[in-house]
């Protein structure tokens, strides 16, 4: 087929996309205006409730690549995608609030290279700063490419020109002030992403025969009905041996990438500390745990309908090297095309068209962040005045904006995205994780070993990676990511405990606030916390979506 | 609490977030609702002989009055009126 994926849109479509981008621009506009004190607070966060702030926290994630990503997974691997949601994301999210967010709240960080210059110095900022902009425009790069496809899809365009379009449409919504109301548009995200994925699922249920058909239809697919159960995961980790694989899921997707992921991803955590108290900041992970460990039902099932319904997948599934013109990328588009009338379609497209938006601007607004202020007004241009470092920023922008153009045509060279986002954590993430924890509780960590740590750790994962890719090590499926992400943490581990040994440490009184033992206990709690009823407690939420997250696990094993 | 008494605070009114999903979702709840009834066999054959349209828009609109209600119910509260000024609203 020469265009293998078309959706079919009508006039009500474009009219539900257009009302959607209304809504945004009109609070955008309005923010930037300061037209309410109402709008004022909600932007501002004086105290915004938890509830807020938690959905914004994990809309803020539920972008391309949730969306996209974890579909694909789904078509490709089945049931195992639920790890990254059962022992990736909602745990790695409770320990974010139980044991983390105290600290961050009330050291009142506000930014990971930030937490690097004033725990390690210059170093240490240096390398972090400089692998977070790269990791923000590689990552921009999916989102553009995904923004891109649903152009392609829609319209029917080459992909060069729907990267361009989409590139733009993306710097309009930059300008236009789409960002300035984040945390407000990612709520209004959330439930039309949900009302998109939600009726999508049960259509698409309907179709394969309720859950009876889909489980026969699975079954007798070239995944079998180990596909059928999320336990051991040989698939998705690429380890023959059952034990091996969950050890790999647990300790590499589990523990590092995720935590690794979660717990030093600032977009994310800016979001719980846009609260009134530690109590609301904890619980911001916490209430969005809840919502988070049911996303998979939306997303990743429809992927797996799909590789069972949509022939193209059909075919694809049966033999990846026939030319079907299709990628597991594609599964919840197929679906989208195949099962959603017109005017569904439409809810569909604005909620896809708006993930990836969001997703793409945030990558962007904040390497521009670290672009103008972690680097260039730190080590290149000193002492200017503000309205010098806002240009920077500009053309930052518009740099990465361009950038992204390039590291899209890098993404779509996966045929499952979460392969090279997975990488990517592991060159990024892992190590950072590993820096951060050791930084955070052990006050004899030296400025020197910070970078060194940080570097050598993501050294040990591309070294990882080039030998899974030239064949040296044997890892199919999402292993060489996780095997790449565990190298990388414990690297970052030995060297830095090493490092640290034969070089100075910082003297104890510069590190209050930012080393646990040298943080007064009055920083680290909520004067106010036992005044709350329990369901506003963090703690035995946490315990409630534990119990729930675990009862998950067992289900579907 | 105060619901009783005349309006001290200033409420998050016509920005409050509940209230903008409330009308966005609703917006789309009705659009579907109209469309759904205006469908054809080929919709239906999409879907697998459901009206998915009709009944995910009545299922918004049920969404959309619920989040008004509770943002009539419980609205949120900006900030205590200060002491030198008269509550607007």
């Amino acid at each position: 087929m020469d265009e293998p994926l078309r959706l079919d849109a009508s006039f009500v479509d474009y009219a539900l996309v257009v009302a959607y981008f209304a809504v945004v621009m009109l609070i955008g506009v309005a923010a930037r205006r300061r037209v309410s004190d109402s709008l004022d607070f909600f932007l501002s966060g004086r105290s915004l409730p938890a509830w807020v702030t938690g959905l914004a926290f994990i809309s803020a994630n539920l972008g391309a690549v949730e969306i996209i990503g974890m579909s694909a997974n789904g078509a490709q691997y089945g049931m195992a995608t639920m790890h990254y949601f059962w022992i990736g994301a909602v745990p790695a999210m409770l320990f974010l609030g139980v044991v983390m967010m105290p600290f961050y709240y009330g050291s009142k960080v506000r930014s990971v290279p930030e937490f690097m210059r004033r725990r390690f110095g210059t170093g240490a900022h240096l390398v972090n700063a400089i692998s977070f902009a790269v990791a923000q425009v590689l990552i921009a790069g999916i989102n553009l490419f995904l923004l891109a496809t649903i152009v392609e899809a829609l319209l029917g365009w080459p992909l060069w020109i729907s990267l361009i379009v989409a590139a733009a449409v993306v710097l309009s919504y930059i300008t236009l002030g789409g960002l300035s109301a984040a945390i407000y548009n990612e709520v209004l995200q959330f439930f039309v992403i949900v009302a998109a994925l939600l009726p999508l699922t049960l259509i698409g249920l309907n179709r394969v025969g309720g859950i009876g058909g889909l489980i026969d239809r699975v079954t007798a697919s070239p995944g079998g009905d180990e596909q059928l159960s999320s336990w051991p995961a040989t698939n998705l980790s690429g380890f023959e041996n059952p034990v091996w694989s969950a050890v790999g899921i647990v300790f590499g997707l589990g523990f590092v990438l995720s935590f690794g992921y979660w717990t030093t991803n600032f977009v994310e955590v800016q979001r719980a500390m846009a609260t009134k108290s530690m109590s609301a900041a904890r619980s911001t992970p916490i209430i969005g745990a809840f919502p988070k460990m049911f996303v998979p039902f939306i997303v990743v099932i429809p992927g797996m309908i799909a590789a069972v319904l949509v022939p193209e997948l059909i075919d694809y599934k049966a033999d990846p090297t026939a030319a079907t013109g299709v990628t597991y990328n594609d599964a919840i588009l197929l679906l989208i095309r195949d099962v959603l009338p017109n005017g569904l379609l439409g809810v569909a497209i604005a909620g896809l068209l708006a993930a990836f938006m969001a997703g793409m601007a945030a990558n962007i607004s904040s390497f521009n962040t670290v672009f103008s202020y972690d680097l260039w007004q730190q080590y290149v241009k000193k002492d200017r005045p503000d309205g010098y470092y806002l240009k920077v920023g500009r053309w930052a922008t518009v740099g990465a904006t361009v950038a992204a153009i390039g590291t899209a045509l890098i993404a779509s060279g996966y045929s499952n995205l979460m392969d090279y986002l997975q990488t990517l954590f592991g060159f990024f993430n892992a190590p950072l994780f590993a820096t951060f924890i050791l930084g955070m509780f052990w006050k004899r960590m030296t400025p020197t070993a910070g970078w060194a740590g940080l570097v050598s750790g993501t050294a040990a994962a591309i070294t990882v990676f080039v030998m899974v890719e030239t064949g040296v090590l044997d890892l199919p499926g999402q292993g060489g990511a996780f095997v790449a992400a565990g190298a990388a943490f414990v690297v970052d581990i030995v060297v830095s405990v090493v490092v640290s040994k034969v070089t100075a440490p910082k003297p104890a009184h510069e590190l209050a606030g930012l080393v646990y033992s040298e943080t007064p206990r009055e920083v680290r709690t909520d004067p106010e916390a036992h005044k709350l009823p329990w369901y506003q407690s963090p703690v035995p939420l946490a315990g409630i979506a534990l119990a729930m997250v675990i009862a998950l696990n067992v289900i579907f094993r | 609490m105060s619901s009783g008494k005349r309006q001290q605070q200033q409420k998050a009114g016509a920005f409050d977030v509940r209230n903008v999903i409330a009308e966005l979702i609703g917006f789309y709840g009705v659009v579907l609702v109209v469309v759904g009834l205006l469908d054809d066999d080929e919709s239906l054959a999409k879907t697998g002989g459901i009206d998915a349209n009709l009944w995910a828009g009545i299922g918004m609109i049920a969404v959309a009055v619920a989040f008004a209600l509770w943002s009539r119910l419980r609205p949120t509260v900006v900030d205590p009126p200060r002491e030198d000024e008269q509550p607007t609203g």
